[in-house]
């Protein structure tokens, strides 16, 4: 796919500069230390969360629900060398929690953009191309949606939904992820979370396509017969990709952080699993004896959407061309 | 104009009943009860329950009535809270959210703007990349980390300020620093994109080429236009405002109307849930209309139909 993109995309640029838009991009974003910062911390954070738990498995046997048999361990002890974290009050360890819970956390991120890209860019890109009535429709309905406070419904819908509440289709459409207790919710949030951000994409992809749409690879390609749905989304859709993938590296950090905050106040992810604003919501109680149990995944996530922002501007500088005049 | 703005507060209206039978939908989708929380109740007793509440008649008609509720502004007695008022409570819990919400971007506005002005005006400065590096951080670190951080070292650490509930003056200070991080960083960021690029604009060069004093030129020019960004960034963090008052709320144990929402939905009281969502979905839309009139002030070439 990638391939095709950039041989069907960037004609015109190619045909100018004699290098590709992308490598070009490349460049740039790897002349800027802040991104290439952030480019080795999510690097690294992504690693550690999808390999960490295993490896601490098999070098101290400890996963995340592990509870020492002997009771004098459970207890919440600071960090040592056994516990790079400390543990939690249950003597469970700190570190495979807060990795687990960083799967949760990145996975509720990435899909929850993920959703938003594929609806925001094909309804932001259709309503640019068709134009006229149907475009002022599609947009006024974005509007409307811009207008209501969504933080609410989305309240409402996880802590309705939530819990012992989960209705059985539901319940069915998560089994497509595995199924089982905690997953619905984990669904619930993708679901909630990628209904409210794809509007921004919409609009975004609908001004890049109005700025496409007269030129005159689209004419050759309305001309030679190609069909609409193919003109949009292989000959508009690619060239608009630039912008595209900006501003979805930047939706990722802004849902993250409406995910931990959720899980903070008890209706996001919820036990058996954990994500960081959960594990932070079990911190806080004990901020002031125990306080490595709010630390450190408060930090972990701080990192993590620190170094996703600092990317996030990296690559708006290299791939937008407002900002490239500067 | 005139027309403008009643065109957009008449639209209020109908926008708000969307949202609330949005809300309405959705409680009453979801299997459960605000009785079923509590434990198994008899099936007589559950029949007088349903009775009492109206529950017992068709949905277009608990609908209907509670539009016509709505419509009123009356939003009828807390399930939960016996004998209280919606009304009552939104009244009594409302002015803690908003005195911390008002002082929480007033601070946020005036450290921005400064912080965003000043990194504009000495771009590639020292000051610069530090205000800038500094408003990273502010997005990143989620304020859920920020408040119970700052409660460590002031309160517990060195004493100087109440760790929680509410009180004097002293017991705002952490609360609203806490909640005005993420807009003071938002804030600093587009203040600087946006005078940057107003200020090589050619009716700045007129200005300048006129022989007024800089200063003139900085306050009376290019603000105007450097802070439409800001302005219009305004409008989503009204809403996002009330999402972080929740958590403030929750880390400062403070009876704001953000922790009463999040336990009315918890406690499926649905009287409450519709009153609040109502309440403020209807202050953010009045405010976000309150925003595009000041377009039109600070920048004439916007003009309305």
């Amino acid at each position: 796919m990638n391939e095709e993109t950039k041989s069907t995309g960037n004609q015109p640029e190619t045909v100018m500069t004699g290098t590709s838009l992308w490598k070009d991009a490349w460049k740039r974003l790897l002349k800027n230390k802040l991104s290439v910062f952030g480019l080795v911390v999510m690097s690294i954070i992504t690693f550690a969360v999808v390999f960490g738990p295993m490896i601490i498995k098999a070098t101290t046997g400890l996963t995340p629900d592990y509870i020492p048999a002997d009771g004098n361990l459970i207890q919440s002890f600071p960090p040592s060398w056994q516990h790079w974290m400390g543990t939690d009050e249950a003597g469970r360890d700190l570190l495979s929690r807060v990795l687990q819970g960083g799967r949760i956390s990145l996975m509720v991120g990435i899909i929850s953009t993920f959703v938003s890209l594929i609806v925001g860019v094909s309804y932001g890109a259709i309503a640019g191309y068709m134009g006229g009535r149907i475009d002022n429709v599609m947009m006024r309905i974005v509007d409307i949606i811009y207008a209501i406070p969504y933080i609410l419904i989305v309240i409402v819908l996880l802590s309705v939904f939530g819990g012992q509440n989960t209705p059985d289709w539901i319940e069915s459409l998560a089994g497509i992820f595995g199924g089982g207790a905690g997953r619905s919710q984990i669904f619930l949030l993708f679901f909630s979370l990628g209904l409210v951000s794809w509007l921004t994409m919409a609009r975004v992809v609908r001004g890049q396509i109005l700025s496409l749409k007269n030129q005159e690879f689209v004419l050759a390609a309305r001309a030679t017969g190609v069909s609409t749905p193919k003109i949009i989304f292989k000959h508009l859709v690619p060239n608009a990709l630039g912008p595209v993938i900006v501003y979805a590296t930047l939706t990722i950090p802004s849902v993250m952080l409406t995910e931990a905050f959720l899980s903070f106040l008890g209706i996001g992810v919820q036990a058996p699993f954990a994500s960081w604003g959960s594990l932070a919501a079990d911190g806080i109680k004990n901020i002031a004896i125990f306080p490595w149990q709010l630390i450190f995944p408060g930090v972990t996530m701080a990192l993590t959407l620190f170094s996703l922002n600092f990317l996030g501007d990296g690559l708006r500088d290299a791939l937008d061309p407002q900002t490239r005049k500067f | 104009m005139l027309k403008f703005i009643l065109k957009r507060l008449l639209i209020i209206v109908p926008m708000a009943l969307l949202v609330v039978t949005l809300t309405w939908g959705l409680i009453r989708i979801a299997p459960g009860n605000f009785y079923s929380t509590e434990r198994q109740l008899p099936p007589a007793i559950e029949a007088n329950i349903k009775k009492k509440y109206g529950l017992d008649q068709p949905w277009y008609i608990q609908y209907g009535k509670m539009m016509g509720n709505i419509l009123r502004l009356d939003f009828g007695d807390s399930l939960k809270y016996q004998g209280q008022s919606v009304n009552e409570i939104i009244k009594r819990h409302f002015p803690y959210s908003a005195t911390i919400g008002i002082l929480a971007y007033l601070l946020a506005l005036i450290v921005g703007l400064f912080a965003g002005i000043v990194a504009a005006l000495k771009q590639n400065s020292f000051f610069d990349y530090f205000s800038m590096a500094l408003a990273m951080l502010g997005l990143s670190v989620p304020n859920f980390v920020i408040g119970p951080i700052l409660v460590l070292f002031f309160s517990l650490g060195l004493y100087w300020l109440p760790p929680a509930r509410w009180g004097g003056p002293l017991y705002l200070i952490m609360p609203v620093i806490t909640l005005s991080a993420i807009y003071m960083a938002y804030i600093a960021r587009l203040t600087r994109a946006g005078m940057l690029e107003v200020m090589r604009s050619d009716y700045i060069r007129t200005a300048r080429a006129k022989g007024l004093s800089e200063t003139t030129v900085l306050l009376k020019h290019g603000l105007r236009g450097g802070i439409i960004p800001v302005v219009s960034f305004t409008g989503p963090a009204l809403a996002s405002l009330l999402a972080g008052t929740v958590v403030v709320e929750k880390v400062f144990a403070i009876p704001g109307l953000g922790n009463i929402f999040i336990q009315s939905v918890l406690n499926r009281d649905e009287p409450l849930i519709l009153g609040i969502v109502a309440f403020l979905s209807i202050l953010i839309m009045i405010f976000n209309l309150a925003v595009d009139i000041s377009y039109g002030f600070l920048d004439p070439r916007i003009r309305y139909e």
